[in-house]
């Protein structure tokens, strides 16, 4: 028992920094997914039939096929197509591949969310001589956005935990990292710290993301 | 002086016709009611004067000028862009459900269009605002959000709302309907005011009294067109139009 947690501490710095990659990749990937989604959603719901359909062809690919096959097609596959697509950087490649995914959930989360305002707040800014840019940037946008917080703070908990997928290009995030542990000192001990250490950071974020929801409701 | 006038005013949904060859005018500073029955298209010639809704043929004047002419469906005749936004701009609107911004307090419901619209500094759109709120008896509500407010002060920040944009007609979609009856006087209260000042106003309204009381002329539509008009007294105790007749007993 003893020897058991000696072990374990002593694998604690490199789980710790591989967490960090874990935060890097998730953090970045959320983020520009976020900008990427703004557009898809605005896109999924123009009155332009080509940009919309785009929009909508875009999410429908990207939520149809798994993430794990995206990754690979952005590591593997574009290279082989198009050589100057080379990724050296095993990070960069993942957070291409998440920020794609990711985008397309959150295109349809910021879809439903503006869809979800009633139409009186267009019609009343329209009366008032707001143009559509400014109707959706100072009425639609900051309504849809406090209905968008709690369903977008969800994916990102979840893609914290789909990150662990990039193991499989040998990305050293938390998942790689244990795995190099477990098959170099023959250990599964390893797992157990591992996972809580994922358990600790998602209800890190959740306890984060809940007091966020309540402060953005002050108005109803 | 003719304030908003049209000239055959159609429009269909489909093949739902609506509104069918609705000729109409005010002049500045009447006061007109609209009444009729649900599905007459009373809130659809409304939604056709501001654009709410593309009208499908017809022609709209706004201060005896040209503003919008459509045939089958297709613009003949659009006033350029800023002319457009400018005439636009004259009418103010009131919804039957207020549609404030919930996200705004009262005073930034009220100085909202003028600041992004007007592009009226801050400060003077908020002087502005604290003035007409006064003027809706108001004033101690403006740091308030919509959701903290009665319905009947909220269709009054509506109207606050609506009246910053120094618009010089004021259209009215049966503002007191979605009211609990208590509340249905102070709102009628703030129009009645707005109608002594001079303020030129179109209101679609089951309001009868408040029709008698304010209203210079009263419009009776039905099935898409108007059926009758006239001043309040004669057309509610001697109508012409045996549906108008059947109207006026049908709420009475
Ligand atoms: N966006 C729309 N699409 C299809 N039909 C519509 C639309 N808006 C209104 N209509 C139809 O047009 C007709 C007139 O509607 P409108 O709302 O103008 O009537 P109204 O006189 O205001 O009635 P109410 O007293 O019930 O408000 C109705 O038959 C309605 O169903
Ligand atoms: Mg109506």
């Amino acid at each position: 028992m003893e020897d058991a947690l000696i072990k374990i501490v002593g694998w604690l710095p490199m789980l710790i920094k591989a967490t960090g990659v874990t935060l890097a990749l998730t953090a970045a990937s959320v983020s520009t997914a976020l900008v990427l989604a703004v557009f898809l959603a605005l896109g999924k719901i123009s009155k332009d039939k080509i940009i919309s359909a785009v929009c909508s062809g875009y999410v429908f690919f990207f939520r149809g096929t798994p993430l794990l096959m995206q990754l690979f097609f952005v590591y593997y596959t574009l290279p082989n197509i198009f050589p100057f697509m080379t990724i050296n950087s095993r990070f960069l490649a993942a957070w291409i591949a998440f920020s794609l995914n990711i985008a397309a959930y959150l295109a349809e989360i910021i879809r439903a969310a503006i869809q979800s305002i009633h139409k009186g707040q267009f019609e009343a800014a329209k009366a008032l001589g707001l143009t559509y840019g400014q109707t959706m940037r100072l009425i639609i946008i900051p309504q849809a956005y406090r209905r968008m917080i709690p369903p977008v703070c969800n994916e990102f908990v979840m893609v914290l935990k789909d990150t662990s997928l990039v193991s499989i290009i040998a990305l050293t995030d938390l998942t790689f990292q244990t795995r190099m542990i477990a098959s170099n000192k023959a250990s599964s001990l390893v797992y157990i710290p591992a996972m809580l250490i994922y358990l600790i950071i998602t209800a890190f974020f959740t306890a984060i993301f809940n007091r966020l929801e309540k402060r953005l409701s002050i108005y109803e | 002086m003719s304030v908003i006038r049209t000239e055959k005013l159609c429009k269909s949904f489909g093949t739902l016709e609506v509104l069918r060859d609705v000729d109409f005018n005010v002049e500045k500073g009447e006061v007109v009611c609209i009444i009729g029955p649900s599905g007459a298209g009373k809130s659809t010639f409304l939604r056709s004067l501001n654009q709410l809704e593309t009208i499908t043929s017809g022609k709209i004047f706004v201060d005896g000028e040209l503003f919008l002419h459509r045939e089958k469906n297709a613009t003949v005749h659009d006033s350029d862009p800023a002319k457009h936004k400018s005439l636009l701009l004259e009418m103010g609107m009131v919804f039957q459900s207020f549609n404030l911004f919930p996200h705004k307090t009262v005073l930034e419901n009220v100085t909202l269009a003028p600041i992004a619209v007007k592009q009226m500094p801050k400060e003077k759109a908020e002087e502005l605002g604290r003035g007409i709120l006064a003027k809706v008896g108001l004033s101690e509500k403006a740091d308030v959000y919509p959701s903290k407010l009665s319905g009947g002060q909220q269709q009054r920040v509506a109207i606050a709302r609506a009246l910053a944009m120094e618009p010089k007609i004021m259209l009215f979609d049966e503002p007191t309907s979605a009211l609990d009856p208590e509340l249905v006087g102070e709102v009628l209260g703030v129009m009645k005011d707005l109608a002594k000042s001079g303020m030129t106003m179109l209101v679609v309204t089951h309001e009868m009294g408040f029709a008698r009381e304010a209203a210079n002329r009263v419009v009776f539509m039905s099935d898409g067109y108007i059926a009758e008009e006239g001043l309040p007294e004669r057309l509610f105790t001697a109508p012409q139009n045996p549906r108008t007749q059947q109207f006026l007993n049908s709420i009475l």
